[in-house]
């Protein structure tokens, strides 16, 4: 039969990542002066699953790699290795070699063989060191296994041969008691025996008990059996294999007269037990007159005999071509699959919803069949249903697409334990809330942002070990990565507990580099966010860890354009705080439609700390810079809306008549002066770029139920729009 | 047509067997794990069980053991996935009372007849 082996191959690649990542973590928690066996387990688990994966999927590089750290890992695990560090960093350096590997593999390119042959290197030098300090153990042994089997191998080969002109053997087979409770069973096996060739079978039942003493359970039969034919002897012990140990077997060759038509001199030179000489004879008598002869014969037999005769690294090879040609045909449908893994009871409730909205849509139906007024009650009943279930349809769509953020933060313990060796520094990663679930998209894009923010707090923000200590504080430096929901948001935390940030030092900074006047006044928020200024660094000396100070500015622009914020908080001497806030979903948005003149527009309900009406007089002109108010203890800047986006408001723009929405962007408040508020509400969000091309103060576009579009107000756009 | 209970951890092994087993006619359910398939194999009788042999919660060879220790599963044949390196692991597997073994890595074709062995 033949199976299209490339349908399996994306689920096993997924499988290999998670493995690599799961070998991964078990590596980095490996602690060398406690071993906990289950860890070491769950690594070797890993490289074992990936071996045979690949060995079957036809991957013989990957399975090759991987059989030598599945070794290590073997002998680690029976406590025949001792676990160093060196061990651990060069496993880990096999984790990552592995996982290009197979990127590459699953994107159809070329295998970086040098890296990998580096890393096999690094993976033998730990193997065979050990030979050298203790002496015998087991990588000689295997050695030595592969040598019998070889041998084994080139005298099965002979053996093939040279059975040829057998005509058939004769099996003495007596199985003990306990055989059956194997779930062997003779009867099957006889069956085989019988599909190679003639068989006899004689029982002898002498052992048998009485009816009274016996136990159906045991086997009390023995056999002699015979099968007659060309059979080689490994098909034959084959069969047998299973059971070795659970019987007596002897099997012998019955050389009897030719009764084929096997060339005669053959069964001369073929006695009973020959010595080996004579099988080299044979061999090569055979090779010349009879062989042709019983090809012609006897197709089928030469064509079992063909696969046995070879080693089997040749026999598994082909259907490693086949798996290759599979592949290329499939090349364009592997690049383009992107699969998300979703839990079933996810897409139950899914199903259960479309249940409910079918219902209510059949409940519908049958109301608007017979329209009379009477019914009206029933259609309002049914509409409010609808919109209820539509709801709860779309939160469980929603739901589909949502991964727990553990698929970010997985890859945080091994940076911080690359780096943190690299510093010199101590530092244990706390993860909290990785169950928090978020948006594949935003999942996807949050990365290189949080990577930039640890690097700087593992470069920056914790001290040396000894500064540490001198400041009183624990010689290991902690940084806690944190997430949780708060609202329709997703907060991620990074909190160091390292020296803080010196806002003098800070504000020294950026006047020496002149991204700000020294007579400017700053709050302490407003000089930690300094550091978001394009071509700010404040490290001494530049390091390849956390870059060149074009990072900041480009990490909160790209928080800002998931449409989240991000907020640092600091204490000299204890520890930075960097707060990040991102929407859970990058497709919807809660929304404040707010109308101005005939327009309606939506504000992102997220940005909105409150709305309030004020007079005309509560108002202060600044000139030139536009108007603000006081709110409380702060100054407010407004913006009209109807003069940004040149709309006749209905008010006339008297400030008593319309509603302030105050709103942040930026760390910023500001006053949106609006004609009115209309609701709240979730709404779609479509891309303007796409469908048009960006607009400052503008996120997007989304349609009303009325079908006229809206656009999405940006608020720190729009700071920066009316600043200008 | 006999049913079969495929048992791996590894989803791609187990959809291999599985669709392996079934395009031959097979019926076959699957299980994750040693736990897992303890629990299938107590609802559902199977004329065979064919396991892999490192798997977390409870594995292979443990597995075997229990499913032996039912009155059920005495005589069942049960066939170990195992990899080259393996012998000690098949000696285990046997001393726990598995009919056999399959070797990794293995092409559909050989799945399928090394199963007629026990099978039928």
């Amino acid at each position: 039969m033949s199976i299209d082996m490339s349908q399996f191959h994306q689920v096993f690649f997924e499988e290999c990542f998670e493995g690599l990542e799961a070998m991964e973590a078990g590596l980095l928690n490996l602690n060398i002066d406690d071993i906990d066996p289950e860890v070491i387990n769950t690594i070797f688990r890993g490289a074992h699953s990936i071996k045979g994966g690949s060995g079957t999927f036809g991957f013989n590089n990957v399975a090759d790699f991987t059989h030598i750290m599945e070794t290590l890992l073997d002998e680690m695990r029976d406590g025949r290795r001792q676990v160093t560090q060196i061990a651990i960093n060069i496993l880990l350096g096999s984790v990552d070699c592995l996982r290009e590997m197979i990127s590459s593999i699953q994107n159809e390119e070329e295998v970086d063989e040098s890296r990998v042959a580096q890393h096999t290197a690094d993976l033998d030098n730990e193997l065979n060191g050990l030979a050298e300090s203790t002496p015998p153990p087991s990588h000689k042994a295997n050695v030595e296994t592969i040598i019998t089997e070889t041998s084994e191998l080139v005298s099965n080969t002979s053996e093939a041969s040279d059975t040829n002109e057998e005509t058939g053997w004769k099996i003495a087979f007596c199985p003990y008691l306990d055989l059956l409770k194997t779930g062997n069973d003779p009867v099957r096996m006889f069956r085989e025996l019988s599909e190679l060739g003639e068989l006899t079978s004689l029982a002898n039942i002498q052992d048998v008990p009485s009816l009274f003493e016996m136990d159906p359970e045991e086997c009390n039969i023995s056999w002699d059996l015979k099968v007659m034919g060309d059979i080689p002897l490994d098909e034959i012990e084959e069969i047998f294999n299973w059971v070795e140990g659970d019987c007596e077997l002897d099997i012998q060759p019955i050389a009897t007269k030719p009764t084929k038509k096997t060339a005669p001199p053959i069964s001369e030179v073929a006695p009973e037990d020959e010595p080996e000489e004579a099988i080299e004879t044979v061999a090569k008598e055979v090779s010349q007159p009879t062989q042709p002869e019983i090809i012609v014969e006897q197709p089928e037999v030469s064509k079992e005999i063909e696969p046995n005769a070879k080693p089997p690294t040749t026999a598994t090879k082909e259907p490693n071509k086949k798996i290759q040609l599979d592949s290329d045909q499939s090349k364009l449908i592997v690049q383009v699959a992107s699969s998300i893994r979703v839990d079933t009871s996810k897409i139950d409730a899914l199903i259960n919803m479309v249940g409910e909205v079918v219902i209510t849509q059949s409940m519908l139906g049958l109301v608007g069949e017979n329209f009379t007024m009477d019914k009206v009650d029933q259609l309002k009943k049914g509409l409010a249903q609808l919109e209820r279930h539509t709801r709860d349809l779309q939160q469980s769509v929603m739901n589909v697409r949502m991964l727990p953020i553990s698929f970010v933060f997985s890859r945080f313990p091994r940076l911080v334990h690359d780096i943190s060796s690299k510093l010199g520094k101590k530092i244990e990663l706390k993860l909290v809330g990785e169950n928090t679930e978020i948006d594949k998209s935003v999942v996807e894009l949050i990365n290189d942002p949080l990577v930039h923010l640890i690097r700087n707090s593992l470069d920056h923000g914790i001290e040396m070990p000894a500064n540490r200590i001198a400041a009183g504080k624990p010689e290991t430096g902690t940084i806690e990565l944190k997430a949780y929901h708060r609202g329709g948001h997703i907060v991620i935390e990074i909190i160091d507990d390292g020296h803080g940030m010196d806002r003098n030092k800070l504000i020294a900074k950026a006047v020496e580099k002149g991204l700000i006047d020294d007579t400017t006044v700053l709050t302490d928020k407003q000089a930690y966010e300094l550091i978001f200024l394009p071509g700010f660094s404040t490290a001494e000396k530049l390091t390849d860890i956390s870059g060149r100070g074009v990072g900041m500015d480009v990490v909160r622009r790209n928080i800002e354009a998931l449409g989240g914020n991000i907020e640092i908080s600091s204490e000299l001497g204890h520890g930075t705080t960097i707060a990040i806030h991102l929407p859970l979903t990058l497709a919807i948005l809660d929304g404040q439609s707010v109308a101005v003149g005939d327009e309606t527009y939506i504000v992102p309900l997220v940005s909105i700390i409150e709305s309030i009406n004020i007079t005309e007089k509560m108002l202060n002109k600044v000139a030139g810079k536009g108007e603000t108010f006081r709110l409380r203890n702060q100054y407010i800047p407004i913006i009209r809306m109807h003069k940004i986006f040149n709309v006749q408001p209905s008010t006339k723009s008297k400030m008593g008549e319309g509603v302030i929405v105050v709103a942040e962007g930026q760390g910023v408040l500001c006053g949106l002066f609006v004609d009115d508020l209309l609701g709240q509400q979730q709404v779609v969000i479509k891309s303007l770029e796409a469908n048009y091309r960006r607009v400052d103060g503008v996120s997007g576009a989304t349609i009303l139920g009325d079908g006229s579009v809206a656009l999405i107000l940006d608020v720190p756009g729009l700071v920066r729009f009316s600043n200008r | 047509m006999a049913s079969i209970l495929a048992v791996d951890d590894s989803a791609s092994m187990r959809k291999m067997v599985t669709f392996t087993l079934k395009s031959a006619g097979y019926d076959v359910e699957e299980a994750v794990d040693g736990v897992d398939a303890l629990e299938k194999a107590q609802s559902k009788q199977f004329d065979c069980i064919i396991t892999d042999v490192n798997m977390p919660n409870k594995d292979g060879i443990t597995l075997i053991k229990d499913l032996r220790a039912i009155a059920n599963y005495k005589f069942t044949p049960m066939l170990t996935l195992t990899t080259e390196s393996g012998m000690e692991k098949k000696m285990e597997g046997k001393a726990a009372g598995a009919t056999g073994w399959i070797v990794k890595p293995f092409d559909p074709d050989q799945l399928l007849k090394t199963l007629k062995k026990v099978l039928g």
